[in-house]
């Protein structure tokens, strides 16, 4: 891997059996460029949890990922409604998902720390009413 | 403790998957809740729910989880078996309830990880 290799994908809002396709397709592709599992296991799991955050809070988005020979970054853009306070939302157990999204097997809180948890950096910019942009980086 | 063994051991049926029946596996995890899936578990390979959606799939495919008990007689569909297929992940069903399912298996050998 010399050189940097960007990749796009659309995630469908109110379509919660699509949620993963696009974590999924990227973990596939991971495996067929052979990056060590730990590190694609990491990746996977802090962009399914992105992903299942735009489909259930943000109707939908899209997701940028840049894999360079060091690292590997993923951009995830939506136009939802935003969050209003970002120290509050990366708290355990913090969620606004409701009970129906509970009964699905969602809606914990556990989400957005457990992005953290898995990254080795995470960045949120939201704005209420215009959207919200969530940077991750993973180190090769 | 192989795949084939908590088959046997819960008097489970498999849906698909068995030719991978051989694969070993050392430790578990029970839950209804992916969102705790995602966060709690670290290096288990088997899961056994209670809840029967395709996320549960999406979940084991992200979390390199190779076999799924469904508790309480819960039956996939179609679309959750092709998945599994597609990916490599064994799913059964059991009759028994979450806690005894996951007992038998523990009194059997097969671990549940550490402590948070
Ligand atoms: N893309 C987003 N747009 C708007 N709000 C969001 C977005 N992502 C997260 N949030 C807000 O932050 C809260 C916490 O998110 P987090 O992912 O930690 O938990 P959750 O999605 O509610 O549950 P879980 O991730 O455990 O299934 C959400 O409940 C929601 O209010
Ligand atoms: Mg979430």
């Amino acid at each position: 891997m010399a050189n940097t290799i960007t990749m796009s994908y659309e995630v469908p809002g109110g379509d919660f059996t699509r949620a993963g396709e696009a974590s999924s397709s990227l973990k596939g592709s991971l495996k067929k460029m052979n990056v060590d599992p730990d590190i694609i296991r990491r990746v996977a799991i802090a962009m399914y949890e992105g992903e299942i955050n735009m489909v259930i809070h943000a109707n939908g988005g899209k997701i940028d990922v840049i894999i360079s020979p060091d690292e590997i970054e993923m951009i995830l853009t939506d136009e939802g409604p935003g969050i209003e306070d970002i120290e509050l939302a990366m708290q355990a157990g913090y969620s606004t998902a409701p009970d129906n999204i509970r009964t699905l097997g969602f809606g914990a809180g556990m989400g957005l720390p457990n992005m953290k948890k898995y990254t080795d950096e995470m960045k949120i910019e939201s704005q209420v009413g215009v959207g919200t942009t969530v940077r991750m980086k993973v180190k090769l | 403790m192989t795949i084939d063994e908590i088959r046997s051991i819960l008097g489970a049926k498999y849906i698909v998957g068995e030719e991978w029946k051989d694969r070993e596996v050392h430790t578990a995890c029970g839950s209804d809740m992916m969102s705790d899936v995602l966060a709690f578990m670290k290096d288990q390979s088997v899961l056994l729910t209670g809840l029967c959606n395709l996320q549960v799939i999406r979940t084991c495919e992200m979390m390199d989880i190779i076999c799924v008990v469904f508790v309480r007689g819960k039956m996939p569909d179609e679309a959750m078996i092709a998945m599994a297929k597609d990916k490599g992940i064994t799913l059964m069903t059991t009759g028994h309830r979450m806690f005894s399912a996951c007992g038998m298996l523990y009194k059997n050998g097969l671990q549940g990880g550490p402590a948070y």
